[in-house]
């Protein structure tokens, strides 16, 4: 049973490059990249979790969890990227802007 | 080793020179469509010598039928998105190629 | 031979990390947009591995399929140039350091401890597969990840359809659909290949949503199929008749929600808990709030790739021949 525990330390791994894009990058389709790599180390994680051996099938809770979570993460990103292409119609910024009233430096 | 196997793992092994000249191609031909030559080419090719050894160890004619399928479906789209490739490069002004 | 199969979980584990590392450093954003879709086609090659066959075909039509389009549609609006009206402060060396010490140090330490946790998951409990493999004959299917999806936790499966029509309202609120393709006309070969595969996708989906009651398949893979021939369609040229834009697509959409709270309702008058299905029942209803999901998924999905409410693409194709269309 080495290989899904190795697995699960791929999936954080995915999880950790996923989050540190999230923070670095700045254009908006970059940050929505990293957080569907970070849904993917999750997904590994669980899968990794639920798995059964060599040849059998994975427990199916953690399954049907992560194709729910498959579904979801789909809806995000279509989400992100309309709202992301709202903000580049209306500012013409691919990346978040500083607000002119924030920036108190 | 029964026979099937045998045969499987020849064929498995005969895909793989065109898997490898579509990659290498791929990655060193010089211009856009003589990347697309290399890898569509190639990997038709390949692919439908991994589905020959596959159809060894299938169970029943559905599987192979499935198999099958699937081997014409992808040549189908291989295909036509090299054409779209090709197309749009085309139209978007990209030189061939040529030994000077 | 053992060592063999772990190489290759090691080859492909190191593959993941390096393309998913990749992707997000690339500076060209299409790039990165084709790499993630070959990271997606890899991932579901993993959960092959990890003996999650349903998740597999979820990833390799929706991950890597469906999101892949998402992208690419997006980032041909929003450009690969990061713009933006004020330069960005200069980041001090501080600032910079921040992340990679919080992910270096927080994201370790709770590796071990998780990895630890999951050892012990192993070693102590077998999970709830045996709980749901021995309810298997009364949930109406054979397959046990289409019992725990649409019957043992059905009512994650209808919140889910709650999420997916949310997101669809969010984006129809956003912003307008404008064709796929302004300059020029699809290529012959594009449609063609339209015809010929609207069809056997239509043939394909409907058999892996018959599959899905007694092996992998069921409602997500097949919607996420059908709504691939449906965009395939639409990349062919051809388009929705103006009078299907109003309630019909909005009923289509919602369909996959409005059975499963009707069906609720229904359970619920007749004395069980809401979707709590009677048994001799529970196979038809299963497959019937499948057929629906699957076409109200595809549905969803195809207008998500739109990106936007449809009113005004029907004002300006009217001027157009229209080339009419029943998707499905």
């Amino acid at each position: 049973m080495t290989a899904p525990i190795l697995y699960a330390g791929c999936g954080i791994i995915l999880f950790s490059i996923g989050l540190h894009a999230l923070l670095v990058r700045r254009h908006l389709l970059r940050k929505i990249l990293a957080a569907n790599i970070m849904g993917s180390g999750v997904f590994m994680l669980f899968i990794a979790a639920g798995a059964r051996g060599e040849g059998t099938a994975a427990d199916p809770v953690p399954q049907v969890m992560v194709l729910t979570g498959i579904v979801v993460s789909l809806c995000f990103t279509a989400v992100a990227i309309a709202l992301a292409v709202r903000i580049h119609n209306l500012t013409d910024c691919t990346t978040l802007a500083v607000d002119e009233e924030s920036s108190i430096d | 080793m029964t026979v099937t196997e045998i045969i499987t793992t020849m064929l498995l092994l005969a895909s793989l020179p065109f898997f490898l000249a579509g990659t290498l191609g791929l990655l060193r031909f010089p211009d856009l469509y003589c990347r697309l030559h290399a890898l569509t080419k190639a990997d038709n090719l390949g692919l439908g010598l991994v589905v020959l050894a596959l159809i060894f160890q299938a169970d029943n004619v559905q599987q192979i039928i499935r198999l099958l399928l699937t081997w014409l479906l992808v040549l189908i789209a291989g295909a036509t998105v090299a054409h779209l490739i090709a197309r749009k490069a085309r139209g978007d002004g990209h030189k061939h190629w040529s030994r000077q | 031979m053992i060592d063999l199969v772990l190489a290759f979980d090691l080859i492909l584990m190191t593959t993941l990390i390096s393309l998913a590392w990749l992707l997000l450093a690339s500076r060209d954003l299409f790039r990165a947009v084709v790499l993630f879709i070959a990271f997606g086609l890899l991932l579901a090659l993993a959960w092959t591995r990890l003996g999650a066959v349903d998740v597999a075909l979820a990833e390799a039509a929706i991950g890597a399929g469906i999101t892949g389009t998402l992208l690419l549609v997006g980032l041909g609006k929003l450009g690969s140039a990061e713009r933006c009206r004020r330069t960005p402060r200069p980041t001090t060396f501080l600032q910079r350091l921040t992340p990679a010490v919080l992910i270096g140090i927080i994201i370790p330490s709770v590796t071990i401890i998780l990895l630890l946790e999951l050892r012990q998951l192993q070693i102590v409990s077998s999970g709830q597969q045996g709980l749901v493999l021995s309810l298997l004959d009364i949930s109406g299917t054979d397959h046990p990840v289409t019992a725990v999806l649409l019957n043992f936790r059905a009512w994650d499966t209808l919140l889910e359809k709650g999420v997916l029509l949310l997101a669809l309202v969010s984006i129809w609120s956003l912003d307008q659909a404008r064709p796929l393709f302004h300059q020029e006309a699809p290529s012959p070969v594009l449609k063609g290949l339209s015809q010929l595969y609207l069809p056997i996708l239509v043939i394909v989906s409907g058999a892996l949503l018959w599959q899905g009651g007694y092996a992998p398949g069921g409602a997500f893979q097949a919607g996420a199929l059908l709504s691939a021939g449906i965009l395939l369609a639409i990349l062919g040229g051809r388009s929705l008749l103006p009078a299907w834009y109003g309630m019909p697509l909005r009923l289509l959409a919602g369909c996959g929600l409005l059975i499963f709270i009707l069906i609720a309702a229904a359970t619920l008058l007749a004395g069980n808990l809401p979707l709590q299905y009677p048994q001799e029942l529970a196979g038809a209803l299963i497959l019937l709030i499948e057929i629906v999901a699957t076409v109200s998924i595809a549905v969803i999905l195809a207008a998500a790739v739109a990106g936007g409410h449809p009113a005004e693409i029907s004002a300006t194709e009217q001027q157009q021949p229209p080339s009419s269309e029943g998707t499905s």
